[in-house]
C-alpha cells in the first residue's frame, strides 16, 4: 500500500518537474516575444519623434511663407479688402 | 611504560570506550566544523557566493528615460530629443587584432593611437569611443563584430524652429542636460529619471527572464511655453528685416499678452542655430531682451506723467511752458531741439518734450517718481523664470541730484531690460496693474499688483494713443483698422561714462488695440547706422507690422475699421522726438 503511494507520488513528482521545465521554457519564449514587441514599440516611438521633427522642419513658417508667395502667388489682403463679420451676440452663459 | 603486555591486555577492554569516544568526538567536531563552514557560506555570509553566481547570468540593465519635449502654446514641438548611437567599449573584453582596430578607428574617425590609448586601461569597464554617431555609421561598427565594443543609446536634442527660437529655448550639452535659457531653467522638470531592472541572460546574451524592476524609468515632463510660434516668426522676421535695413548692431523684440502677462514672442539678433553650434560665438547666445540693460530714453516719460497725475499735481490738459526748449539746472542745460512753447501734459508725451517732462519731474518729490517707477517694476528682476535676468538700475531717491531727477524723467540715468519695459507697459494696458510675466502658458489672467489708480493709467493711455496720431512722434506705429498706443524712445548710448555722440538706441513700447489692449510689443534696435536713428522711424514701423500680424493671428476684431495706417506713406510729416 505504502509502496504504491510512494510510486504514485514519484510519478507525480516527475510529471510536475517536467511541467515546470516546459512552462519555464514557454515563459522564456513568450518573454522573448514580449521583448521583441517592446523593442518595436520603442522603435516606433523613436520614429514618431523623428517624424514630428521632420514635420516641424518642413512646416517652418519661413518655408511656408516662401512657397505661398513665390509658388502660389498669395499675399496678405490689404485692409480695404477685409470684411469683418460679427457673430450675433449671444447671451453670456 | 612499566606495564607488561599482559597488564595491557587486561586493561585493554577498560580503555576502549575512552578511545572510541575520542574518535567519535574528533569526528563530530570535524562535522561541526563542516556544518559551521556550510552555515557560514550559505546562511551567514551568503552574499559573496550569490554574487559570484549571479554575476554569471544576471545583469542589471539601465533603462534610459528621454528628456521632455518643449512645445509652444498650441503644442507645436519646439525641442525634441531623439536617440542617437554612441560607440562604447569595455577595454578588458576587447579582443581585436591591429587590423581590426585600424578599421574601427577609421569608422569612428579617430587616430589609431588615440583609440589604443582609450582602450589601454583594462581595469575600466566602460569607456566612450565616439559619441553621437549617425545610425548608419553605428551600424557599420556593429558589423565589425569586435567583442567588447558595443553601442550605447543616447539622446540628442533637435530644435525645429532653429535660430528663430534659439534665445528662448537655449540648448543642451552632450549629456542632454540644459545649458542655456529655458533648457537650463527647467532642467529639473525636463530631465527624465533613468530606471534599471535585473534580468537573466542566456549564453547567447539574450534576455530570458525579467527578475525584478529595480526602478521604473520616468520620462521628463513636457514643458508648454506661452510662446506662439506664429507670432514668434512674425516678430523675428520683422526684427531681422529692420536690423538689416538700418545696419544695426543688434536688436530685440518682445510681445506680451497684455492681460495675462504671457510672453507670446521674444526674439533677438544676432542669433545662432542651436542645431549646429560648431562655430558659436559666445555673445550670440545671450538673450538681450532679458539680460541686457540699456537707458530707455523717452519710453519712460509716460511714467513721469503718471507720477505727476497720481499726485494730483497736474491734469492731462494742464499747461506746461517749455518756452524756447531750454531748461538750465546748475551747470547743465536740458534741451528740446524743436521748441514747442506752451504744451499740455498730454502734448508733452505726444511730442516727447524733454523740457516738459523735466519740469513735471522737478515739481514733485523724488520719492514720488521713484515710487511710480519702482511699482512699475523698474529696478527689480521681472521674475519670468528665465535665468540671468537683468534687474536694471533704479537708485534710491535720496541719492538723486536735481539734475538726475530731471534726466531720469526722460529715461536717462536709469537702466532697464526690454522685458522690464514691456512689462511696465502692462500698467497702462490694464488700467493700473502690473502683471507678472511668464514664459509658460497660463490659463486665464494672473492677478497683478496695483501700481497706480485706474484713472491715471487710463489718462496716460490716451496720451500714448495721441503719440501715434498725427502730431505725435510715432505715426508710423499705426495699424490699419486698429487704434494703437505707444511711446518712442531714442537714447544716446553710453560709451564708458559719457554719452556717445552718434551711437543711439532706438526703441518703441506700445500696445494695441488702444481701447481694449490685448498685446504689448516692445522693440529695441541697437546702433542703427544707416542714417535714421529716431525711435519713431526705426522702431515704430516694426511695432506696427508685428502688432498687425499678432492681432491677425489672435483673431482680434478691428476696433477702428476706418483707420488707415500711415506708415506706408513715407511723406507723412514726422515730429522728431527729443534725444
Amino acid at each position: 500500500m505504502t509502496s504504491r503511494l510512494v510510486f504514485l507520488l514519484f510519478l507525480a513528482l516527475i510529471g510536475s518537474a517536467l511541467a515546470v521545465v516546459s512552462s519555464q521554457h514557454k515563459a522564456r519564449k513568450l518573454y522573448l516575444d514580449l521583448q521583441r514587441e517592446q523593442t518595436t514599440a520603442k522603435q516606433l516611438e523613436i520614429e514618431w519623434g523623428q517624424l514630428q521633427l521632420e514635420q516641424g522642419t518642413w512646416s517652418t513658417h519661413a518655408r511656408i511663407e516662401k512657397f505661398a508667395v513665390s509658388r502660389l502667388g498669395m499675399m496678405a489682403p490689404p485692409p480695404g479688402r477685409i470684411e469683418i463679420v460679427r457673430l450675433p451676440q449671444k447671451d453670456k452663459p | 611504560m612499566s606495564r607488561s603486555p599482559a597488564a595491557l591486555a587486561a586493561v585493554g577492554p577498560a580503555l576502549q570506550p575512552w578511545r572510541a569516544n575520542l574518535v567519535l568526538i574528533v569526528i563530530l567536531l570535524w562535522f561541526a566544523v563542516l556544518a559551521g563552514r556550510a552555515l557560514w557560506l550559505q546562511a551567514l555570509n551568503d552574499d559573496f557566493l550569490k554574487r559570484k553566481g549571479e554575476s554569471r547570468y544576471s545583469r542589471v540593465l539601465e533603462l534610459s528615460a528621454s528628456r521632455g519635449m518643449i512645445v509652444d502654446r498650441n503644442l507645436e514641438p519646439l525641442a525634441i530629443s531623439t536617440p542617437v548611437e554612441s560607440v562604447a567599449a569595455s577595454p578588458g573584453d576587447v579582443e581585436a587584432d591591429p587590423a581590426e582596430l585600424r578599421k574601427l578607428a577609421q569608422l569612428l574617425e579617430l587616430r589609431p593611437d588615440d583609440l589604443r590609448a582609450k582602450l589601454a586601461d583594462t581595469r575600466r569597464e566602460f569607456v566612450y569611443l565616439k559619441r553621437q554617431l549617425p545610425p548608419d555609421q553605428a551600424e557599420k561598427v556593429v558589423r565589425l563584430g569586435i567583442p567588447g565594443v558595443f553601442l550605447q543609446r543616447e539622446h540628442r536634442r533637435y530644435y525645429p524652429a532653429g535660430e528663430v527660437m534659439a534665445h528662448v529655448l537655449g540648448f543642451t550639452g552632450i549629456d542632454d542636460r540644459g545649458q542655456e535659457a529655458l533648457e537650463l531653467a527647467f532642467d529639473q522638470r525636463l530631465t527624465g529619471q533613468p530606471g534599471s531592472r535585473r534580468v537573466i541572460k542566456d549564453r547567447l546574451g539574450r534576455i530570458v527572464e525579467d527578475v525584478e524592476g529595480i526602478r521604473a524609468p520616468r520620462n521628463g515632463e513636457r514643458l508648454v511655453l506661452s510662446i506662439d510660434t506664429r507670432i514668434q516668426y512674425i516678430a523675428f522676421r520683422e526684427l531681422r528685416e529692420a536690423v538689416l535695413k538700418h545696419r544695426a548692431r543688434a536688436g530685440g523684440i518682445v510681445v506680451l499678452d497684455a492681460q495675462t502677462g504671457e510672453v507670446l514672442a521674444m526674439a533677438n539678433l544676432p542669433t545662432y542655430n542651436p542645431n549646429n553650434r560648431g562655430k558659436l560665438e559666445p555673445g550670440r547666445t545671450r538673450n538681450r531682451v532679458v539680460t541686457d540693460l540699456f537707458e530707455p530714453g523717452s519710453t519712460l516719460k509716460p511714467f513721469t506723467a503718471a507720477a505727476a497725475l497720481e499726485l494730483g499735481m497736474v491734469k492731462p490738459e494742464s499747461i506746461i511752458q517749455t518756452g524756447q526748449g531750454q531748461l538750465t539746472i546748475g551747470s547743465k542745460t536740458i534741451r528740446d531741439t524743436h521748441p514747442h512753447g506752451a504744451l499740455t501734459v498730454a502734448q508733452v508725451i505726444q511730442k516727447s518734450s524733454n523740457v516738459g517732462s523735466a519740469k513735471l519731474a522737478l515739481g514733485m518729490p523724488a520719492e514720488q517718481l521713484w515710487s511710480v517707477l519702482s511699482k512699475s517694476g523698474f529696478g527689480l528682476p521681472p521674475r519670468s523664470g528665465y535665468p540671468g535676468e537683468g534687474a536694471g538700475r533704479l537708485r534710491a531717491p535720496k541719492t538723486w541730484k536735481t539734475i538726475e531727477q530731471a534726466t531720469m524723467s526722460y529715461g536717462h540715468g536709469i537702466s532697464v531690460s526690454l522685458l522690464q519695459l514691456a512689462r511696465a507697459y502692462t500698467v497702462f494696458a490694464t488700467g493700473g496693474e502690473l502683471r507678472p510675466v511668464t514664459l509658460l502658458r497660463r490659463d486665464g489672467a494672473a492677478p497683478g499688483e496695483r501700481a497706480m489708480s485706474a484713472k491715471t493709467a487710463n489718462a496716460v493711455r490716451e496720451m500714448l494713443e495721441m503719440a501715434t496720431q498725427a502730431g505725435g512722434t510715432a505715426p508710423r506705429a499705426q495699424v490699419s483698422g486698429f487704434t494703437v498706443a505707444g511711446k518712442t524712445g531714442t537714447a544716446h548710448k553710453l560709451d564708458g561714462r559719457t554719452y556717445a555722440a552718434n551711437k543711439y538706441i532706438a526703441s518703441f513700447a506700445g500696445f494695441a488695440p488702444a481701447t481694449r489692449p490685448r498685446v504689448i510689443v516692445a522693440v529695441m534696435i541697437d546702433e542703427p547706422s544707416a542714417g535714421e536713428y529716431y525711435g519713431g522711424l526705426v522702431a515704430a514701423p516694426i511695432f506696427s507690422r508685428v502688432a498687425e500680424g499678432t492681432l491677425r493671428v489672435l483673431g482680434i476684431a478691428p476696433d477702428a475699421p476706418g483707420n488707415k495706417a500711415q506708415h506706408l506713406d513715407e511723406n507723412v510729416p514726422l515730429i522728431r522726438e527729443e534725444v
